[in-house]
């Protein structure tokens, strides 16, 4: 049976608990958030001991379905004042899932200035106090713990953002290749510095894989899922040939690509940075133009980009960090922003919020437009080192826009605002201004009908429909959310009629259990629930549900669209 | 009368990214995407200057026309 780790870093002890009946049915984020909402104090600071991490595979992580490795990471976040969760792909959730761990939550603080690695295995964690990675980025991590303990290991690590606890830090989780993925947003890199962890080894040695209820049932509905994936042009095709990158020159053209700090909603060198020519560049220098997050991804989305020399940059390149340090600071080279990209994963510092960051930088004057050279030192001289500038940089979009004076701040609760301009894509905006998360497009990714024609139309320019849009799409998402499903299912699943149900057969197939789809409805909407009355307790109200000013002041072209909802048309998001 | 026409993604493939057409009068974007040797299904994002249109939307002077196969990301 399933279990929960919990870690005290106050006493330095650790505990293995039965799972309460009322935790039995929640996974991923449903059950991270249930976690944070029951156990941490909602006024608490973010960074001291009463705040928790928690990490939970999804319901299904650990099977053989497709595209279920994802691990969520819960907390209060530093940087939003809220609740946060953010996923990731990686190595981590399968084997925390095998081991037979429906999660870890990490509490209290280290009342010395001790820091420790954690060890996770069958038998439960140890706390052993850590020296000699200290200061080191999140690549050396990796390669230190994989020579101690062993290529197998996972690793869940923090950089040097993390340490310093920056509120723009993230958690990096080891991918199948040695490499990197991320618990990007929200800065959780900073609550688990606050614990003094620097990284956490998983040990799957013995575990064997989850149990079934109905193996017949489970394996017929997963055969039906994995259709439906290979089948929609989206993720069958689109996805692997081009990965997310494939949207910067759409959004270039449907006028929503937020360009010099969100001025205008195009961008001059957007062919430069594209998706297509990401890919030309990939298969010219002998990297790989799809590549799989985690075992079992058959969509394979990422990529591996090397430089001219044919050798590795990054992988996991998308296109919020591309059109972030792109368009948003108008820089045109590609390789400069693979560079930054592998810098950021090594430092342990979110793409999208650092992103949005530097177009606040440069509207600030503290590097110029363009400007992808002073970029990449601000990164490795300023923020890595933790000196006064870059922890100012390292604070994010906010940070920088209070410290320099600038007024034109793309965030919401304090959070970067990614990829899609609210005022000529309306439905994003509306999840930006009411995710429990802070401005987030993949709570409710209203890209998908108001610009790709998945799952309907809904014109991105108009009001009509998309308060409806995305509140559907934010019940759905954090339903998905906790299924430990990688979002991109949801293509299929608006399109292809054999797809969600065959997700529920999945998961009661696991279980033994029989969920409908008004269940699983109904899951969604209890987990933005808590969220929102965990936000609520924390001081969050509906006025925080609003986006900055400028977009109701400043037509964005080409379409000089502004940003026209009131504020009860906002609130009507919460009546369900 | 002229139009600029782009294509994306699979679209270029042993066609081209962006060129001038010389089109009859009253031409629709379906007769664009046939003479192009595509076929309708394939089509997944028509955007006529900068919005999104249909197969049936009539083309005039100086227009742009931009075809996506049906893709996604985010």
């Amino acid at each position: 049976m399933d279990k929960i780790f919990r870690v005290n870093m106050t006493d330095l002890t650790t505990k293995i608990e039965e799972v309460p009946a009322a935790w039995a049915g929640l996974g991923g984020r449903g059950l991270t958030s249930t976690i944070v909402a029951a156990e941490v104090p909602p006024t608490c600071h973010a960074l001291s001991p009463e705040n928790k991490l928690v990490f939970a595979p999804g319901l299904l992580t650990g099977t053989a379905a497709a595209n279920s490795g994802r691990l969520s990471a819960g907390a209060k976040s530093p940087l939003t004042g809220g609740i946060k969760e953010s996923n990731a792909g990686g190595t981590a959730a399968q084997m925390l899932a095998k081991l037979g761990i429906k999660a870890i939550i990490i509490e209290g603080a280290p009342k010395t200035g001790a820091w420790y690695n954690l060890a996770v295995s069958a038998n439960g964690v140890t706390i052993n106090e850590e020296k000699e990675l200290l200061g080191l980025g999140n690549f050396a991590v990796i390669d230190a713990v994989e020579t101690r303990l062993g290529k197998k290991t996972g690793v869940l690590t923090i950089g040097p953002a993390g340490e310093l606890k920056m509120t723009a830090a993230n958690i990096s989780v080891k991918d199948p290749d040695s490499k990197i993925r991320s618990h990007g947003r929200g800065g959780l890199g900073a609550v688990m510095g606050s614990k003094q962890i620097k990284f956490i080894s998983i040990d799957s040695e013995g575990a064997k894989a989850v149990t079934i209820a109905d193996p017949e049932k489970f394996k017929t509905a997963a055969r039906a899922f994995s259709k439906a994936l290979l089948d929609h042009p989206v993720s069958g095709e689109g996805l692997p040939t081009y990965g997310t990158n494939v949207l910067v020159n759409i959004l270039n053209e449907a006028g929503g690509l937020p360009t010099k700090n969100f001025t205008v909603g195009q961008f001059e060198g957007h062919d430069k940075i594209s998706g297509e020519t990401m890919h030309d560049t990939i298969v010219a220098r002998g990297g790989k133009p799809k590549h799989g997050c985690h075992a079992g991804c058959i969509i394979q989305c990422s990529q591996v980009y090397h430089d001219k020399e044919g050798k590795y940059v990054t992988s996991g390149f998308e296109y919020e960090t591309i059109w972030g340090l792109g368009a948003d600071c108008c820089i045109d080279n590609l390789d400069d922003i693979a560079r930054a990209d592998n810098l950021m994963d090594d430092i342990g510092i979110d793409s999208i919020e650092t992103a949005v960051m530097f177009g606040v930088a440069m509207e600030a004057g503290i590097l110029k437009w363009g400007d992808s050279k002073e970029m990449l030192r601000l990164l490795t001289d300023e923020i890595a080192k933790g000196t006064a500038l870059g922890r100012v940089l390292g604070g994010g979009a906010a940070s920088v826009g209070r410290t320099y004076g600038v007024t034109r701040v793309p965030v919401v609760k304090n959070q970067g605002i990614p990829a899609y301009d609210p005022r000529s894509v309306k439905g994003i905006g509306i999840t930006y201004a009411t995710s429990t998360m802070g401005a987030d497009h993949t709570s409710g990714y209203t890209i998908a009908t108001n610009i790709l024609n998945v799952g309907g139309y809904v014109d991105p320019l108009k009001k009509d429909g998309q308060v409806e849009l995305s509140r559907n799409l934010q019940i759905a998402t954090a339903a998905v959310d906790s299924t430990g499903m990688c979002i991109f299912v949801a293509f299929p699943a608006l399109d292809i009629p054999e797809c969600l149900p065959a997700l529920i057969d999945m998961i009661n197939a696991r279980f033994g259990i029989a969920l409908t789809g008004d269940d699983v409805n109904n899951l969604g909407k209890y987990i933005l629930k808590t969220e929102r009355e965990f936000n609520q307790k924390a001081g969050l109200t509906n006025v925080h549900d609003r986006l900055p000013d400028f977009f109701k002041t400043e037509p964005v072209a080409p379409h000089n669209a502004v940003w026209d909802f009131t504020d009860e048309e906002i609130d009507e998001f919460w009546n369900f | 009368m002229q139009i600029t026409l782009k294509l994306f993604a699979t679209f270029r493939n042993g066609r081209f990214k962006v060129a001038e057409q010389e089109l009859a009068e009253g031409c629709d974007v379906r007769q664009v995407v046939l003479s192009l040797g595509l076929t309708e299904e394939e089509i997944g994002i028509v955007m006529l200057n900068g919005r999104h249109g249909e197969l049936d939307s009539k083309l005039s002077h100086g227009d742009t026309l931009s075809l996506f196969p049906l893709v996604g990301g985010g």
